[in-house]
This record gives structure tokens, sequence and C-alpha cells, in this order.
């Protein structure tokens, strides 16, 4: 059974010692032999098998009217109500549908109840014959000859030099895909302005800034640096770093480390929103339990630890934004984060180090 | 030289103009040859031979309703105010990509309908190369001469997760906008490049202004074109090969017995592409699929809980979710030599999916190796015959499901009243256990349906009528398999294992003791398939319960 | 009828049974969800309210929350939570609980709409706090563009961004939206309930929750524009549809077109 081209002296093994059995192996008694179907033998049943098929086809014609009327006679016009959209959603769907199998299951029923069903049996044929090996090798071996390649290395070696080099420029030239990083991840809208003016505490989406009075015990704002939505371009690349999260809680419960005891106001606290494990924010607050906790791979954050990881794939705690009350009563940024926000990349602790040097 | 070129009685003139058409067409592309060598080609009809067609026609689907949705969409980031008529979401700052793509769906007349075409389509592509793909490993469809093309489809099932992807963030919504984030965020931990690497795809930082074009290109052109090519590789393959066939009476690795392309095997074929068209048209009529309306415009500060890719990114996702990033309080993290080793995401992004694509692609080498099986193979394994091979199949299928189902951790959490946080520590362990377990029951239940062929192969089906016989004994009527039956059940081979051969210098080295170790691994639990001898042992002592068990699983070697 | 039970072992059964089913549940609850809408216009409390209210609370509340309301091991202090707080669990079912969980779910209302205005009315007395919302804002009016934009900021992450619900953690969770009244989200986002943070009107103003609820009631009102929602649960419930049902119907459909027909 089967193309046998093994037969090495080293590869018989499994395969020879099922082969070595075929005695005792049960015959293939080959195809069975053909059953007739109903319309094989009784014309009436050939009949109703014809008209079923034509029955799928015309069900076919109705599905391409009800699209038909479906496209043409409902009008999506302005302000169209969304249950007309639904609707004509639907009868184009099931217009399609209906085009759709009527042709399908036509045609296949009719493959199935009226086509001859004989079950035929074809041979494999090798799919590479020593012949053609032969013959393709001796091509080859004239080609080889007629380069000359083997006898004249120079050229050989040249033209593989070449080869090997002449796609450097295909990668070089994608060199302005974009800009360099340089330490554009390390800083953020929440450095104070240039005549030191300190940022105020703004409210997503709207921008209005917030009192610290505002700011009731349990509640949480969805913050965002003033003048982030008057930023005529890079608005997005800059929110995507900025954007900050303010809860207020007991401030017993805070548990500052030294050097970080100022940055909160009155239990009124600020951390970055973006998750450290990959970037996704982490907005949903537990006022009981005081946890953070990102919707995308789970990671939670303890706010009374400062905001360390207490489950899920994130290795950092969330960077915490030093806040203040300005003379307004607004609450202010008193710093950028003083260290990079988000995921974690290569060059991180490079500029971790430059912020606090 | 062709001034003797008087056409001779002989040679054939068309009657009809639709014969002359053809007769010119012909005379110059040759399509009689063709139709010759084609026309008549046999296929064998199973139902699980199938996935690849639905794969193919699904694509066909994607290609047909892409074009559509080009038509109206604008891949721009540069911002707008919402003006079409989805009221809740009017005058809201925007990216043009999100405006067209909200036009699409309340404004243009089945513009609704083709983008849940395209959607459904798309889900249906993946999950359909990939029940091909275990098909193909099940049956052992991937072995000699088939195992080019195995590899071929399985970069055509990472081209499909590519297309994928890159088309589920082009409307800029919040969903996918999230995901691009997180895209960004496994870029930016690889070690060295990972920052250029994120700067240069998104133009800069993210989320830039580009990588919505950027994406859209890879997803209508070069993606296509790449699983195209493939196709066209793949069915050449199948062409040269001709199609495998279940082991059956008449079915050897000589012959391939079927139906032929003309008519019926064509029109089957045929009228299948209208049913996968018709079965995408009902869901797409009667089912939302990514109501990019509910989530609203990419903005880095919202996200939406139940935040998830779809289904054919989730296995990555959920190895992302399962990773502890800190372990008690060490942190998997690690500062070396002042830069950032982020192994709590580099490990999980990479390492399953490096595991499961590396034994994918090489799996036909691995077992040829093993088995030193060089012949070729068009007769497919019942997945009960190869049980080893089922069992490492389902292995590896438990290991992605548990990754799989970690990606809708938080859903499990709410639909079943469980916390969280215990939804993940049990997955946490079942990516270990899971695959071990799964691979002694898959194994196990492998050889008890190669016990119950057997037993059926020598006594017959049970009938279910109880006889009592004239000394009293009550016994059950076996009802004989007639020959044909009889062979599919015992017509298959059950090798033994291959114990370590001497190379040519007659040494036995260390590789050859490892392949004979894996070889008995892999063949030392066998049921040998029943013998014409048995059946005659069987019905000597008819009636009698004959012992079945005396000839399997003999643990001997061969040699 | 034998019709029906040879059809039963058909292997497209199960689906339509479960089809079946889910329909029938999905009915159920938008029925029994609709009935509890009610609406407490008046946030006059006569005394005789605060003195049954307090008797009330004495018999079904204090044993958690302390005579008095003002707390105990079992149960924080009511003292200023104000009456929103109490309409709201209170009216939701959520309070008295049943047991202690994680959370508190949402049951049918222990107390009619005249004892919880009591109640509402003696909590309201022992300290000022959020009072049950006015008419005005409730009316379904405002601007839902904005309010879809608020919602998505300050809500989506835990409740989703069509409001199907979201986990949190250790058992806890956020619920889904649909069905539930204008009047109990006002009421939540001023009072906090559970782990739910406080929406103060200093961070989102009257008319802001007026927005969102606008929005909320629009987007249930519309339904799913392109059919089905499958539970606005987003990519894992498409997932898994184009898994059961889709390949489902197809593989169905194999094994018909490669049968032999008899």
């Amino acid at each position: 059974m089967g193309n046998h081209s093994d037969g090495g002296p080293n590869d018989s093994g499994t395969v020879a010692t099922a082969g070595q059995n075929e005695v005792e192996k049960f015959q293939d008694p080959g195809i069975p032999p053909h059953r007739l179907r109903l319309a094989d033998t009784d014309p009436k049943a050939a009949k109703k098998a014809e008209r079923q098929v034509a029955l799928l086809f015309g069900i076919s014609v109705v599905g391409t009217l009800i699209f038909l009327v479906a496209y043409f006679a409902i009008d999506l016009g302005h302000d169209s109500p969304i249950a007309t959209i639904r609707l004509q959603n639907a009868l184009l769907g099931i217009g399609t549908a209906f085009a759709m199998l009527g042709i399908g299951t036509g045609i296949v029923h009719w493959a199935k109840a009226l086509m001859p069903d004989h079950e035929v049996s074809e041979e494999r044929h090798a799919i590479r014959t020593e012949e053609d090996r032969q013959a393709a090798v001796r091509i080859v071996d004239d080609i080889v000859e007629e380069t000359g390649i083997k006898r004249r290395p120079l050229i050989r070696n040249t033209l593989l030099g070449a080869v090997a080099l002449a796609p450097l420029p295909a990668l070089a030239i994608f060199g302005d895909l974009g800009p360099r990083p340089d330490d554009k991840l390390a800083h953020t809208l929440w450095a104070p302005a240039p005549d030191g003016r300190l940022k105020r505490l703004a409210r997503d989406p709207d921008g209005t800034p917030i009192k610290a009075a505002d700011v009731t015990m349990g509640s949480a704002f969805h913050v965002i640096p003033e003048g982030l939505n008057e930023l005529s371009e890079g608005k997005l690349n800059e929110k995507a770093k900025s954007v900050v999260l303010l809860m207020r809680l007991d401030p017993e419960l805070l548990n500052p480390s030294p050097g970080r005891a100022d940055w909160a106001y009155n239990g009124i606290v600020a951390y970055s929103k973006i998750c450290t494990h990959v970037g996704c924010p982490v907005a949903l607050y537990e006022q009981q339990t005081h946890h953070l906790l990102c919707p995308c791979h789970q990671s939670t954050f303890d706010l009374t630890q400062q905001c360390k990881v207490i489950f899920g794939p994130a290795s950092r705690p969330l960077p915490q934004l030093p806040i203040a009350v300005d003379s307004e009563g607004y609450l202010v940024a008193t710093s950028d984060f003083h260290e990079p926000v988000g995921p974690t990349y290569w060059e991180r602790e490079q500029h971790v180090l430059e912020r606090n040097a | 030289m062709s001034s003797n070129a008087t056409p001779d009685a002989s040679v054939f003139v068309a009657k009809t103009s639709g014969g002359r058409i053809t007769d010119f067409v012909d005379q110059r592309v040759g399509g009689s040859g063709i139709l010759r060598e084609f026309g008549r080609k046999v296929f064998p009809d199973h139902w699980s031979f199938m996935f690849g067609e639905v794969a193919l026609y699904s694509f066909v689907i994607l290609l047909l309703s892409g074009t559509f949705l080009t038509f109206f969409f604008d891949p721009s980031m540069a911002e707008t105010h919402y003006a079409g008529s989805y009221t809740p979401l009017k005058n809201v700052e925007m990216s043009v990509a999100y405006s067209s793509s909200l036009n699409i769906s309340f404004d243009v007349r089945g513009g609704m309908f083709m983008r849940q075409v395209h959607h459904w389509a798309a889900l249906l592509f993946v999950a359909s190369v990939s029940v091909h793909m275990l098909r193909v490993f099940f049956t052992g469809a991937f072995r000699k001469p088939r195992e080019l093309n195995w590899v071929v489809g399985s970069v055509l099932l990472i081209l499909s997760m590519a297309a994928g992807f890159t088309g589920y963030s082009l409307p800029d919504d919040l969903l996918s906008g999230n995901g691009l984030r997180i895209i960004d965020g496994v870029i930016k931990s690889i070690p060295v490049i990972g920052t250029y690497t994120s700067f240069f795809l998104f133009g800069g930082e993210f989320p830039g202004t580009m990588i919505i074009s950027r994406l859209y290109m890879l997803h209508i052109l070069l993606v296509p074109a790449l699983i195209l090519l493939m196709i066209v590789m793949h069915l050449f393959m199948v062409v040269v090969h001709k199609h495998t066939q279940y082991p059956g009476p008449g079915r050897n690795d000589g012959n391939v017995v079927g139906y032929p392309l003309g008519p019926v095997y064509a029109a089957k074929a045929g009228g299948f592409f209208f049913i996968v068209f018709g079965v995408v048209a009902i869901m797409a009529a009667f089912f939302t699929i990514n109501p990019i309306w509910n989530y609203g415009p990419y903005d880095p500060s919202p996200v939406s809980a139940g935040t998830q890719p779809d289904w054919y990114i989730g296995f990555v996702d959920g190895a992302l979710r399962l990773m502890p990033g800190t372990i008690g309080d060490w942190k998997v993290e690690q500062v070396w030599f002042g830069y950032m080793f982020t192994f709590n995401v580099l490990l999980p992004a990479l390492v399953p999916a490096g595991i499961l694509f590396t034994v994918m692609f090489a799996y036909p080498w691995i077992e040829r190796w093993i088995t030193k099986d060089n012949r070729e193979h068009h007769v497919l394994d019942r997945p009960r015959n190869a049980p080893t091979r089922t069992a490492i199949g389902m292995a590896g299928f438990v290991w992605y499901c548990v990754m799989w189902a970690a990606a809708g951790s938080d859903l499990i959490a709410t639909h079943f009243h469980v916390a969280l946080n215990d939804v993940t520590y049990w997955l946490r362990a079942l990516f270990f256990i899971g695959p071990v377990i799964a691979f002694i029951v898959t194994k196990r239940v492998a050889l008890a349906l190669q016990r119950k062929d057997r037993e059926i192969a020598l006594h017959g089906r049970e009938t279910g009528r109880i006889v009592r016989l004239p000394h009293g004994e009550f016994i059950e009527v076996h009802a004989p398999l007639d020959e044909y039956k009889r062979y599919k059940l015992v017509g298959f081979e059950s090798p033994a294992p291959l114990p370590a051969v001497p190379n040519e210098h007659g040494v036995v080295d260390r590789k050859e003791k490892r392949r004979a170790k894996l070889s008995r691994w892999f063949f030392e639990d066998r049921v040998a398939p029943a013998t014409p001898a048995e059946l005659e042992a069987a019905h000597g002592h008819h009636g009698a319960h004959e012992a079945v068990e005396a000839a399997e699983s003999q643990k001997t070697l061969s040699h | 009828m034998k019709a029906l039970s040879q059809k039963r072992r058909h292997p497209l059964a199960a689906i339509a049974l479960l089809l079946m089913g889910l329909l029938v549940t999905g009915g159920l609850y938008a029925v029994a969800t609709t009935v509890n809408q009610a609406k407490a216009d008046t946030t006059t409390y006569s005394a005789s309210d605060v003195e049954e209210g307090g008797k009330l609370f004495a018999a079904n509340c204090a044993t958690c929350h302390g005579m008095g309301a003002s707390g105990s091991q079992a149960g924080p202090s009511l003292v200023g939570v104000g009456a929103a707080a109490v309409d709201f669990q209170v009216g939701s079912g959520r309070m008295p609980m049943q047991m202690n969980g994680p959370q508190a779910y949402k049951k049918p209302a222990q107390f009619n709409e005249e004892q919880t205005k009591q109640l509402a009315a003696y909590v309201a007395s022992l300290g000022p706090g959020p009072a049950i919302p006015e008419a005005g804002v409730l009316d379904e009016k405002g601007d839902a563009a904005n309010g879809g934009e608020l919602f998505r900021t300050n809500c989506a992450m835990c409740h989703n961004a069509a409001a199907a619900g979201g986990a949190l953690t250790r058992g806890k969770f956020a619920p889904a939206l649909a069905g539930v009244s204008g009047q109990h989200i006002y009421e939540a986002m001023v009072t906090g309930p559970q782990n739910m943070p406080v929406f103060s009107d200093a961070n989102i103003s009257p008319e802001g929750k007026r927005d969102i609820i606008t929005y909320l009631k629009q987007i249930e009102a519309n339904g799913s524009p392109g059919g089905a929602d499958l539970g606005a649960l987003g990519p894992v419930s498409e997932g898994l549809f184009v898994w059961i049902a889709g390949l489902g119907v197809i593989i169905a459909f194999t094994i018909w077109l490669t049968s032999r027909t008899s």
C-alpha cells in the first residue's frame, strides 16, 4: 500500500514493520457498490427535485427584489431615525441572504439530486519522476557551466557582495518614518510655564479649572492640564501623556513616603491615568477600597500605598503628580511628573535619572 | 514563410458566434489543454474538507465589501466636527477617519450593511483558516508531500491576523485606539529598538497623525496582496498534490476517490460560495458588529470596560493579562545596566505566540524525524488512529484556549458572578496544567475509541437485541459488519516504536537515542488494527465473551 | 408531535433552543425592569414622614447602620448621605442587603414608594446631604452629544461605553444601566453608592448630569442600529458568535452539501 519510496537500510523500522504485516491485514474490498438515488429510478422524484431547484432559484430572484426595494424605497435622509437604518440594514441583509442562499442551495441541490453521483477513482501520479530529476540536473549543470561562475570566483564574490549591500538603501530610505524619540516621552504639559506659572488642573473634557474645595471626599475627577484644549496641534499626543486622575480620601490613609508628603493637598492626590503596563487609561476608581483598576489587563493599584501594584501585569506604581493650591484656591501642579509616565521603554531609566539629578 | 498557410480541411471551424469567440480565445491561450487536464479532476467529498473553501470565499467577500468601503472611507486623522445624522455624536470633535466611518454607517445607503458584512466576514475568515488548519493537523494531512503547503497555510494564518488587526484600527474609534495604545506599549517594551520602532510606526509620539493612513495602506494593499500571493501558491500546490482522502474501502495512497470537478464538484463548490455569502449576509442583517458609534472617537483619556481585541488577537491579550507584573515585592520588570527589561510585557507578548507558531511551522519535520516516515501520505489518519499527535494537538489547542479565555476574564467574572482576581488565578494555573491534562485525556480517549473500533470490527455492532440461549444464558446479538464498513475500521497503520539505529559508522549517537526515546513516547501506547486471523478466532467462539484485549496494546518493540 | 421529537435530535435544535431561551429571558427581563420606574417629584417632607421613617429605620436598618444611623461594624453611618442615597439604595432594592458580600445586588424593592419616601425623609433629617433630584434635570431633553462625551470620560471605564456594565476587583462590578431610571442614575452620581466615586455638582454640573441621562436614555431608546447588539460587550461576544453561530450554521451546510441524497 502506498508509494514505498523508502527502503534505505536506515529508514526501514516502523515503516517496514507495518508493511511486512501486509499478509495478515484485511484486503481492501474496493469502492462499495453504487446505490441509486430515488431520482435516478423514479422520474416523478426527479421532476420533484427539478421543481425544488427552480423554486430555490425563484427565491433568489425574490431576494434580489427585496434588496432593490429596500435600497430605493427607504430614504436615509438626514436625521432619519435609528429604527429606519436598522430596518434598511435588515432588509438589505435578508434580501442578499435570500439572493445568495437561493442560488447556492439551488445549485447544490441540483448537484446532489440530479447530477451523476458515481464516485470515481483517479490514479495519482508521482509528483517528481526520476527521469525529470535527471534532466533538470543536467540543465542546471549546463547553465552553471555556461555562466562560468564556478571558474570565475572574482565575479561570484563581487556579485554576492553587491547583492548583499544593495538592499541597505531600501532600509535607509525609511529613516524619515518618524523623528528621533530623544526625551520626548519624559516630559508632559504639566511642567510649569517658562515664566514659572504653575499649570492648573482642569476638568476633562471641557478644560475648566478645579478648585480644591470642589473635590469632595470620595470623588474622582478626570483631569487634563490647563491650556491643553487650546493647543493647535499635537493635542492628542500631549493628552496621551498628561491625563491625570484626581481623588480625595482621608489624609490618614495616604501614607506618603519621605519627600512626597507635600505632593498631596488635604487628602487630594493626583496620579497619572496611563497604566505603567502597556498604557491603557487606569480610570476605574473604587472609592471604598481605594483601588485603581485598569480595564484592559486588570492591573490594580493601591492608592493608600502610593499606587503600588497589588494585582495584575503592571510592575511599577503609577507616577504621582505633585499638587498644591494657588492663591485663588485652584489646584495646580507644582512640577511635572518626576518620572516618565506610561509604559516602560528601553531608555526610561536614563530619563528618570536625568529628571531627578 | 506563411505563404502556404491555406486552411486545410481538417481544421476546426466553429459554427456559432459563441463557439467562434471560444475558439479564438482557445487558440491563443490553449484552454482546451487546461480543461482536458482539470475538467474531470477528482475531488473527495467530506464536510471537513470545506473549511478551506469557507476561508477562500470569506476572502472573496472581504475583497468585494472592502472595495465598496474604500470608496467612502477617508483615512485622515485631521480634526473635524461630526455633522452626520447620528445625533448622540452631533458636533463632537473627532478624526476624519472616524467621521467617515460613521457616515458609511448612517448616511450611505447599504453602508452599514457592507461594514457589517466586511467585519463578520473578517472574523469568519480567520476562524475558518484556523478550523481548516486544525482539520489538516488532526488528520495528518501535513505529511509528505504537503509539508510546504502546511507552511504556506501557516503564513496565511498569520497574514489573516495581520489583515484583521490593521483593519480593526482603521475607524479610529475609542476601542481600536486603546488597542493601538496597547500595541504601542508592547512595542516600547522591546529592548534597544522599541522606542525607535514606536516613533517610526506612529510618525512620532503616540498617537500622532500618521498611523491610520499607514495602517490603511497595509490593510488595503500590502497585506491583501500577500494573502492573494499565498492563496495562489496554496492552490497551486493543492493541484500538484491532489486532495487527500479519508481512509475507507477503495481508497489508498495511490488513488483519489471522489466526484469529478465537472459537473458535480464544481457545482457544489460554486454553490457553496453563495451559501457562505448568504450566511454572512444574515449575520450582517441582524447582528451588530463593532458598534463604533457606541465607543466614540479616539481620545487618550477615556476607556471602556471590556476593552478587548478581535478574537484572533485575543490569545495574546489574554497572555498579557495572565502574566503577573510583581511576584511578592519583586518586580518582574528589571533595570539592568541602566536600561529597562520589561519582562512582564515581553514574555507574555512573545513567548506563547512564539512557541505556538514555531511548533506549528516545524511540526511536520518534527514528526517526520521521530517516525522516520519518508513515504507520501494521501490517505488521512483518523485522529484516533494517531493518538499521540491528536493529544499534542489538543494540548496546544487547550493552551491557546486558556489564553483566549483570559482575554475575556472580566466578562467571565461579571457573567458568572465570580471575582475577577479568582478567574485570573485559575487561568494562571490552567495555563500550566491545562495542556498536560488535555494531553493525557485525549490520548486515553483516542486509545479507547480505537479499542471500540476493534471491538466493532471483530464482533459487529451492538443491536440492542437481547436473546436467551437454550441453556439460559442471555446475550446481546451483535450484527456483523459488511466488509466495506469493516475495512474502514481496520484499514490503518499502527506503527510500533522505532528503536535507535546505528549510523553508517556503526555508532548510535546521542541524537538518534533521543529520537528513539521520542519514537517510543509517540507509539508506545498503541492498539493494533484487527486482523483477519483475529476475526476468524472471534467467530470461532461466537457468543462467548471474547478476549479482545489479548491482541492489543502489545508494548513489543520490533527488531 | 412525532416530527418534533425527531427534530429534537437535529444538530441545529440545540442552537434554536438556546436562541429561544435567550429571547424569552431577555423579554421577561425587559418587562420586569420597566415596571420599577418610580418617579418621586417631591422633596418636601412632613414631620410625620420623618417620624414614620424613623420607625421603619429602627425596624429594618438599625441592625447594621446603628440606632440613629450612626453606623456600626456592619454598616456605615448614614448621617449626611442625604435623601438621594436612600432613594437610590432602597428604591433599587439594594438595601436592605440580603447578605454581606462584595457588593449589594439590585433586586425588587422591599419598601413601597411611600415607605421609601419616609425613610429618605428620616435620613435627610439627620444631616444635610444630596436631595432627590428635581424633575427638571430628569426630563431627558439635554444635549446627548455632550452627555456622551461626559459619559465616556467619567463613566464608560466601569460601566462600558454602551452602558452594558463591567467588572471591578474581587467580585465587585459596575452594573449595566439599561432600564435604570434617570432618577436612580442621577442619585448614584451624586451619592457614589458602594465603590462608585461621587460626582458632585462641582465635578459634573447638574446640566452635565442631565446630558448624561439624556444620552443614556437616547441610546437605550434607539437600540442598536445594526441589529441585535449581542449584549454590547464588544469583540468577545462577537468572536463567540462567529465561532458558535456563524461557523455552526456553515458546518451544518457543509454536512448537507457533502451528504448523499437518498
